[in-house]
């Protein structure tokens, strides 16, 4: 073979590449939790400060957990979807680097779907978690096993399409 | 009215750019002479409508038009004048529109300075630069128009972004694209001796022009970036391999790849199937570089608005300019001759270890690049690869090759011999041993990296300076009188060496402090003391800004105030950093205003930089050597010679 | 007078902490540099002013108080964010090619030039002029000669 023909050879496996990264998603940060036990923690509640919570009271059950502040725009955006998710499976907000009384405010004016919030006010068990924005939902199954990470506004085609169907197979 | 005008100067440019294409090139396979000479008009013409499409977008933008949807997005009624101005190449069509006029004008260029090449030639080159704009003219019409109209039209604009309105900002993409763009020449250059079977040593001498005052211009827009970015964003970094800046660098390494091996097929007629192959690439890494900031493939923080349909577009544009140019080169290469013999130590083969050095680092730039992108295609899972890989793999890489700055010039051509050229390295071994070990001593610390550093750049600074005084007493006349091109090469080698000293110092002996400030507390950096006096508000024509006041002074005796700033601009919730810095040549003293952290105190970031100056004194004299090697009496002379020859005589090659 | 040695005291007390504190904030930066800030994403933690940069700053502050090491430090942050948020790719299986590519190129690239330059030499031999040769091309150069 002509040698020559090989910088066109490498050239053409290199837009192969770039053709495919079209379709990618480079910013998104997969979460290295997947199928791994959520980490635990005990916060002290939204609503009710003096009592507290741990994800090891939802155990036994398919659940949500949506990171959530009154601050962020997007979070505001998913939360209808989120109240209307909320009818099929429990859901359960972080208050991600809030203050108290606006979180609360903020839930009495448009709507609270949660079964509890717990307040992560300095953010470390957002941390813990991996939480890089606002908002974020994680999937966690019976064992308390994290099964799926949503980043940014959860839509309704996500809801219906991805989050719905894994939370019934999960509940079987 | 006026963008309508400027929208249809496009079109006009896209039929003119065609014709050109399609009649220049079969005009100058078939010897049909009047389509030949339709080449030299039309690329003057193509640039006239491309400067008229240009003005019309300016003109918008002065006058705050904002049905124009792209004046809207990039433009505010309290945008200051000169930044509406730059505002035009701020968003990615108004760039496209900037490459367009570079291109165009490149052209148009080619066109008036080549009296001295056969016309079939001219016609060859100005027909593969009408095809690349060709290219681009689809690109903008069919998927960045700039003149695309908002009805109904908003009363204000969103504003530029405010990390553009930077004066350093307003000439670094202008600069930049003068050099992506100027290596089009150098390729168009060569896709026409491909065609034309004519690849010889007279080709080289007309290409490397060109090709030097690209590489010149990139140099300028690379370092323009880097200085930006250091005052600009606040953490005193000025660079940080992010893959937008490797996108710039990696056609500057193959460019300076280029020149040298231009350098050699011009002398010598050898290595003409590289030396082709570099002029591809150059261009094609210009290309590949548009499409990774476009795309939205990587994440950078340079990263225009990403649109898949217009990564689609330029990675189809992309393939088909560079898939043709490599065909027609796999197709036509074998037959080219190889040209002189050359030993196997000879200023040939040295210059040829040069090009696989800077053909490796370039390799492993892109590597390191596009890796994510390879993983993240595999299924591999999510990687970054950052600075400590690029530091780890490119500077050892560099290590031999600001060695063989030094052995090249003293290499004779087809053979050199060993004891001459020691001869001649004796005295600037020595002298950058005894630099290189004595002045870390000198600035307070030892490290054999410091020592390293400075030893490579004493070294080619002794070289250059011993191969100019031995030049100026063999030829007994003085440094002016030497060739311009001679000289020029030296003193873009001294360039580097001032960039490589101020590289080593500044990551030698650099001070970084981010500390907790109350008005009244002080911070010692670099023998200097910094007093914080507080912040005041204050406001700008499109901004509100915090002051900080800072006291720099110098064992008690108090220099100057030093004024950082947080600005938020009315478009943006984050906040833009203005950095302060003293600044005197050998050493940059400075602060940035970090977070207020209530009752009066703020986190406060204080710097000292030693010779940080010196890394873009550095490129700045790097591109004054290129500009000097291209006004070199020999591409003056040659216009003079036609002048004087018979009218009728047309210069052969 | 007696104020002046307290003061002096107190200094050089408090001097280990400064100077254990400078210790510490630059190792925290060093760390922190080679990260990368997941909102930004193209900033280091250690440049970034993004809230979470500036709480992960001071998480690594804690824990470098804390006794940790910078292999362990590393770890937490991998354990939550994947080895994305490390700016030094790890040397695993799949980065072999990464870390090794570049030497490989150059091995390659010097073993190409060699092979290169040996069969240029091989396939171009200059012939000396021969006697009678060069006699001949000494008469073609001398002017009123026409050749046969």
């Amino acid at each position: 073979m002509n040698r020559f023909l090989w910088p066109l050879l490498g050239f053409l496996v290199l837009v192969g590449f770039l053709a495919f990264g079209l379709t990618l998603k480079p910013s998104e940060v997969p979460s290295p939790f997947i199928d791994k036990p959520a980490p635990g923690f005990t916060l002290p509640q939204l609503a009710a400060p003096e009592k507290t919570f741990s994800p090891e009271e939802m155990k036994g059950q398919v659940w949500l957990l949506n990171i959530w502040a009154s601050w962020c725009y997007a979070c505001l955006q998913e939360h209808p979807v989120i109240t209307d998710l909320a009818r099929s499976v429990p859901i359960v907000g972080l208050n991600y680097k809030d203050k108290r009384d606006e979180a609360v405010a903020w839930l009495e004016r448009f709507g609270n779907g949660y079964i509890v919030s717990a307040s992560d006010t300095d953010g470390r068990i957002g941390i813990n978690y991996g939480v890089y924005g606002v908002p974020e939902t994680f999937v966690i199954d019976k064992a308390g096993f994290i099964r799926y990470k949503h980043i940014g506004p959860v839509d309704e085609k996500t809801a219906r399409d991805t989050l719905l169907p894994l939370i019934r197979e999960l509940s079987r | 009215m006026i963008p309508e005008i400027g929208h249809f100067s496009l079109i006009a440019t896209l039929f003119i750019a065609l014709a050109q294409g399609g009649l220049a090139l079969i005009g100058a396979a078939q010897g049909h002479a009047a389509w030949i000479a339709f080449a030299r008009p039309a690329a003057r013409a193509q640039f006239l409508l491309v400067v008229v499409s240009f003005a019309s977008l300016t003109w918008a933008f002065i006058a705050k038009d904002f049905s124009v949807a792209y004046v809207a997005e990039n433009s505010n009624s309290r945008l200051p004048l000169m930044y509406r101005i730059s505002a035009v190449w701020g968003g990615h069509e108004g760039s496209l529109l900037l490459w367009m006029l570079m291109q165009t004008g490149w052209a148009y260029a080619v066109s008036r300075f080549s009296r001295q090449l056969p016309d079939a030639m001219v016609a060859r080159v100005l027909g593969v630069l009408g095809l690349v704009t060709v290219g681009f003219l689809l690109f903008v019409l069919l998927t960045s128009n700039p003149f695309e109209r908002l009805t109904p039209a908003p009363i204000d604009g969103l504003d530029l972004n405010p990390l553009l309105q930077d004066v350093g900002l307003i000439f670094h993409p202008p600069l930049l694209y003068m050099g992506y763009v100027g290596f089009s020449v150098a390729f168009a250059f060569a896709i026409a001796a491909l065609l034309a079977g004519q690849l010889d040593s007279t080709w080289a001498r007309w290409s490397r022009p060109w090709a030097t005052a690209a590489w010149l211009f990139l140099t300028l827009g690379i370092a323009l970036g880097s200085w930006w970015a250091y005052y600009e964003l606040g953490w005193g970094g000025w660079w940080f391999w992010d893959p937008v800046e490797n996108s710039s660098f990696i056609p500057w390494l193959v460019g300076t790849a280029l020149i040298h091996s231009l350098a050699v097929t011009e002398k010598r007629a050898s290595f003409k199937n590289w030396t082709v192959l570099l002029a591809i690439s150059t261009f094609s890494f210009s290309l590949l570089g548009a499409f990774l900031v476009r795309s939205g493939v990587l994440t950078s923080v340079h990263a225009f608005a990403t649109d898949p349909r217009r990564g689609v577009f330029i990675l189809m544009l992309f393939s088909v300019v560079v898939g043709s140019s490599l065909f027609l080169f796999a197709l036509r290469a074998p037959k080219v001759g190889m040209g002189g013999r050359f030993a196997a130590i000879s200023r040939e083969s040295l210059l040829l270890l040069n090009n696989v050095v800077l053909a490796v680092a370039t390799g492993a730039v892109l590597l390191g690049t596009l890796y994510p992108l390879f993983i993240d295609a595999l299924g591999l899972g999510k990687l970054s690869v950052g600075p400590p890989y690029f530091n780890a793999v490119f500077i050892p890489l560099m290590i031999p090759a600001l060695i063989l700055i030094a052995v090249g010039p003293v290499a004779n051509w087809k053979t050199a011999k060993l004891g001459a050229m020691a001869k001649h390295l004796r005295l600037p071994a020595v002298v950058a041993v005894v630099v290189g070990l004595v002045t870390p001593f000198l600035l307070g610390r030892w490290s054999i990296f410091i020592a390293l550093g400075i030893t490579l750049a004493a070294w080619i600074a002794a070289s250059v300076l011993t191969g100019i005084l031995q030049r100026m007493r063999a030829t007994r006349s003085g440094l002016l009188a030497q060739p311009r091109s001679w000289l020029g090469m030296h003193m873009a080698h001294l360039g580097i060496a001032v960039f490589v000293v101020g590289v080593t110092l500044v990551t030698g002996y650099e001070t970084e402090q981010d500390i907790r400030m109350m008005p009244g507390d002080s911070v010692s950096a670099g023998g200097y003391d910094l007093t914080f006096l507080g912040v005041r508000n204050a406001q700008g024509p499109n901004y509100m800004a915090e002051v900080g006041d800072i006291e720099l002074s110098r064992n008690g005796q108090v220099l100057r105030t030093l004024h950082p700033e947080k600005r938020t601009y009315t478009s943006s919730p984050m906040p833009m950093t203005e950095a302060a810095i003293d600044a005197n040549g050998l050493r940059h003293v400075y602060a940035a205003l970090g977070e207020p952290l209530g009752d009066g105190a703020w986190s406060v970031r204080v710097y000292y930089k030693p010779f940080v100056d010196w890394i873009w004194a550095g490129c700045i004299l790097m591109a004054l050597g290129g500009l000097l090697a291209i006004s070199d009496r020999r591409y003056r002379l040659k216009r003079r010679n036609r002048r004087t020859a018979a009218p009728s005589q047309r210069t052969s090659s | 007078m007696k104020r002046w040695w307290l003061i002096l005291l107190c200094a050089v007390i408090a001097a280990p902490v400064w100077a254990a504190d400078r210790a510490a904030e630059e190792r925290m930066l060093n760390i922190a540099s080679e990260l990368r800030c997941l909102v930004c994403q193209n900033e280091s933690i250690a440049a970034s002013r993004a809230d979470l940069a500036v709480d992960l700053r001071q998480q690594i502050r804690e824990q470098i108080r804390g006794g940790q090491t910078d292999q362990e430090i590393r770890a937490y942050m991998v354990d939550r964010y994947g080895d994305f948020i490390l700016y030094r790719p790890p040397l695993q299986a799949t980065t072999i090619l990464l870390w090794f590519g570049p030497l490989l190129l150059l091995v390659f690239g010097l073993l190409v030039l060699t092979l290169t330059l040996r069969h240029r030499m091989r396939s171009m031999t200059d012939r000396l002029l021969s006697d009678e040769e060069r006699k001949r091309a000494e008469a073609l150069l001398k002017p009123n000669n026409i050749p046969d």
